[in-house]
């Protein structure tokens, strides 16, 4: 393994409140040393000139499709869109075919990462078996298999009763339960957010309180239980104010939202684009403001993508049939860039937080650091980079996002995993 | 005129391009009442009616119409269900397209189907009801009818009742009448009123008998069935109580009024029968102007030349 001295980079690390030109040595898998002026003979120099260096991005929440879909992606292809997006820690939801609901599952997912050998992939195992709500499946052999958390993400834990005993038997092995906050019979078949637009379209509209009832209940039963409670996709304004209100109580609650939703708002669903197509979905302009005040006060711990792959026959539905979900990996830092910095004007270590050692956090990894003697996952970004989202730079098997073929701002150079550098853009100069 | 190769939707028409529309409508009303009314306008180009949905006087309407400008018609009816297990409705475009047919006359339960067969065929396509979003053609008739008696269309009162939330009727109406300067008030259950719709420009009731009497034109809009099974209504009985055109509260009515409704009607729920019959009924009016509509449409949009 060859040791990396990145030169003279902005590095930022949220967890030190660091923010300055230095250079950064990495020897073996650790960071050895931050300082000015590190020579080092026989490093792999790395010219971080202008760009910013941090701790590698880690993400919450994302779809691999693996096992059950390698049309639409797998562990390899996913590990190679995430690490091109900066994420050298992904962890994937338990949604697949067959369901991670097994020990024997949550060992091959370690066993397909390890041969790929690219970010570090964390399973999050189903709540119930098979998710179907009925029955809570082993958390302890999960746990020690190595499940990060629990989640039947894509439903809502819907009955009341089943969810209080997964919070309370979660206490046991200190893991957090992922809920996804929809509310089945008030979602109904909901295709958009329903507001004006849906009622312009005549698409059949899913309310933001169907992700509200579930949020109120959720903390309700968590504050009840004691257990730790994380939030997937928080995407209306009642959510965000319910959450600020349970923080400001003193819970210990934890939530994400998605680059989606402070980027777009439904009046962009006019084109019946079924790229737009997410759960939860796209919502109102008022919405999309407060989500970004959540960023901003701290109600929102994270930034996690919901990469959610879909093949394009599939999206090529009418918008009634097209399944929801977009791809995130490789449009999260330029969405973060173009909205949250360039345009909110948040500051980097403020981003960085909920990218890193946030997230890092929910599930109890001393992850998401640069500071010596830390693991080294970095990330070097160039935050002024221009550059097209073709179809054939996304590395993701699935192209489904309604950014394809758009102008990003932001981009990742190289990423670090465990010491070594496992992604470099090809503009980066080495020496 | 037309700058669009197809026809989608009101909601982005102006109000110029809606009465050349009409305008042309009128001519062809005054073809269909000779005594051999065809005109060679279309003659030699291919029409394809494309219904994933059923329908009969829809379809057939924008067959006769085909028919009356010597057009070719072909006509295909499938259930969109048996569809989308295999081929997408892009497939179907690509099939289509290879088959050389001038147009397309599309209907789907799918809102934005008319849409994407738009965006990938050069053959134009008309919408014919996509979902509850745009039926364009079912908004022009009505339109076309309320100019006949009325003459006008700034300051005309019109109140839509029913299903507003599952009508692509009611929204195709509603974008045109408001481009073209009327005033709409729509009123049914609070079940079936989409969130929001004030801002598109119209008024709010949930009680007919305090508004009817204040209107030009009342359209009954067709209630379906299942919808009372999905509870957003309790009874049909009760919904005929309190919106149904019953011949009591139709009599409240302007004595110039006129009643509308899109067809077909559920009798004796939305619109008494003696109301469908009586003297303020325009419903068989709609229906004969939707085959010379359908005309102006077809010919407009094929490149027709007028002789």
């Amino acid at each position: 393994m060859a040791d990396i001295l990145i030169k003279e980079g902005r590095v930022i690390d949220p967890k030190t409140d660091l923010d300055e030109v230095l250079d950064v040595l990495i020897l073996g898998n650790k960071i050895a040393k931050i300082d000015k002026n590190i020579k080092k003979e026989g490093a792999k120099r790395i010219d971080a000139k202008g760009k910013i260096v941090g701790p590698g991005f880690f993400d919450l929440h994302c779809h691999l499709r693996d096992p059950g879909r390698p049309d639409v992606e797998t562990i390899e292809s996913g590990s190679q869109a995430a690490i091109a997006g900066g994420f050298t820690t992904i962890c994937c939801m338990p949604n697949t075919s067959p369901v991670i609901d097994n020990e024997g599952l949550v060992n091959y997912i370690y066993k397909e990462a390890a041969r790929v050998n690219l970010c570090r992939v964390y399973p999050i195992a189903a709540i119930t078996k098979e998710r179907l709500g009925k029955e809570i499946t082993e958390f302890g052999e999960l746990v020690r298999a190595g499940a990060k958390g629990f989640s039947d993400d894509g439903d809502v834990v819907a009955d009341c009763n089943m969810f209080r005993r997964a919070l309370e038997y979660s206490k046991a092995f200190d893991v957090p339960i992922f809920e996804h906050p929809i509310d089945k019979d008030l979602a109904k078949d909901g295709l958009m957010n329903e507001g004006v637009i849906s009622t312009r379209l005549g698409l059949s509209g899913s309310p933001g309180i169907a992700e509200e009832v579930i949020v109120a209940r959720d903390l309700l039963v968590a504050r009840f239980t004691g257990a730790r409670l994380h939030l997937c996709h928080i995407s209306t304004k009642g959510s965000v104010d319910l959450i600020r209100r349970a923080k400001e109580d003193g819970m210990e609650v934890t939530c994400e939202t998605c680059p989606h939703y402070f980027f777009f708002n439904d009046e962009l669903l006019s084109g019946f684009d079924t790229n737009f197509k997410v759960n939860p979905p796209i919502r109102s302009e008022q919405d999309r403001q407060a989500v970004i005040e959540g960023l901003r006060d701290g109600t929102i711990d994270c930034i996690a993508t919901d990469h959610a792959p879909h093949c394009q026959a599939d999206k090529e539905l009418e918008f009634t049939n097209a399944p929801f979900g977009m791809i995130g990996f490789e449009t999260a830092l330029p969405m973060i860039v173009m909205e949250l910095i360039n345009k909110q004007k948040f500051n980097w270590l403020h981003v960085l937080e909920k990218l890193t050692i946030n997230p890092a956090k929910v599930v109890s990894e001393k992850l998401g650091v640069v500071k010596k003697n830390a693991v080294a996952d970095v990330v070097i970004i160039d935050p002024k980079k221009k550059w097209r989202l073709t179809a054939n730079a996304i590395r993701s098997r699935s192209k489904n996002t309604p950014l394809l073929n758009k102008e990003m701002t932001g981009q990742v150079v190289a990423a670090i995993v465990d010491g070594e550098l496992k992604y470099q853009s090809s503009k980066l100069k080495n020496k | 005129m037309p700058a669009r190769k197809d026809l989608l939707g009101l909601e982005n028409l102006t109000s110029r391009e809606i009465i050349q529309y009409l305008d042309l409508a009128e001519k062809f009303a005054s073809v269909l009442k000779r005594p051999i009314p065809f005109v060679p306008s279309l003659r030699g180009k291919t029409i394809l009616t494309l219904f994933f949905e059923p329908s009969t006087r829809t379809q057939i309407s924008f067959s006769i119409a085909a028919k009356r400008l010597s057009a070719d018609i072909v006509n295909f009816s499938q259930s969109a269900s048996s569809l989308t297990k295999g081929e997408t409705i892009l497939d179907t475009a690509k099939n289509i397209e290879a088959m050389k047919v001038d147009g397309v006359v599309v209907r789907h339960s799918a809102p934005g189907a008319a849409k994407i067969l738009a965006e990938n065929l050069d053959a134009f396509v008309v919408n014919a009801g996509d979902g509850s979003h745009e039926h364009p053609t079912q908004a022009l008739l009505d339109l076309m009818t309320m100019r006949q008696v009325f003459g006008r269309f700034k300051g005309l009162k019109v109140l839509i009742i029913g299903d507003l939330e599952h009508s692509r009727v009611a929204r195709s109406n509603i974008f045109g009448l408001k481009t073209l300067g009327a005033e709409v008030a729509v009123c049914g259950p609070p079940t079936l009123i989409p969130l929001d719709i004030e801002d598109l420009g119209v008024d709010v009731f949930y009680n007919t008998d305090d508004i009817i009497h204040d209107y030009d034109v009342v359209m009954a809009l067709r209630i379906q069935l299942e919808r009372q099974q999905g509870g957003l209504f309790p009874s049909l009985r009760e919904y005929r109580t309190l919106y149904g055109l019953t011949k009591e509260r139709v009599a409240s009515m302007k004595q110039k009024g006129i009643v509308m409704h899109p067809g077909p009607t559920n009798r004796g729920v939305e619109i008494d029968p003696d109301v469908a019959d009586g003297s303020k009924s325009v419903i068989l009016k709609q229906v004969k102007n939707g085959v010379a509509i359908r005309m102006a449409v077809l010919f407009v949009h094929a490149g027709g030349k007028l002789g």
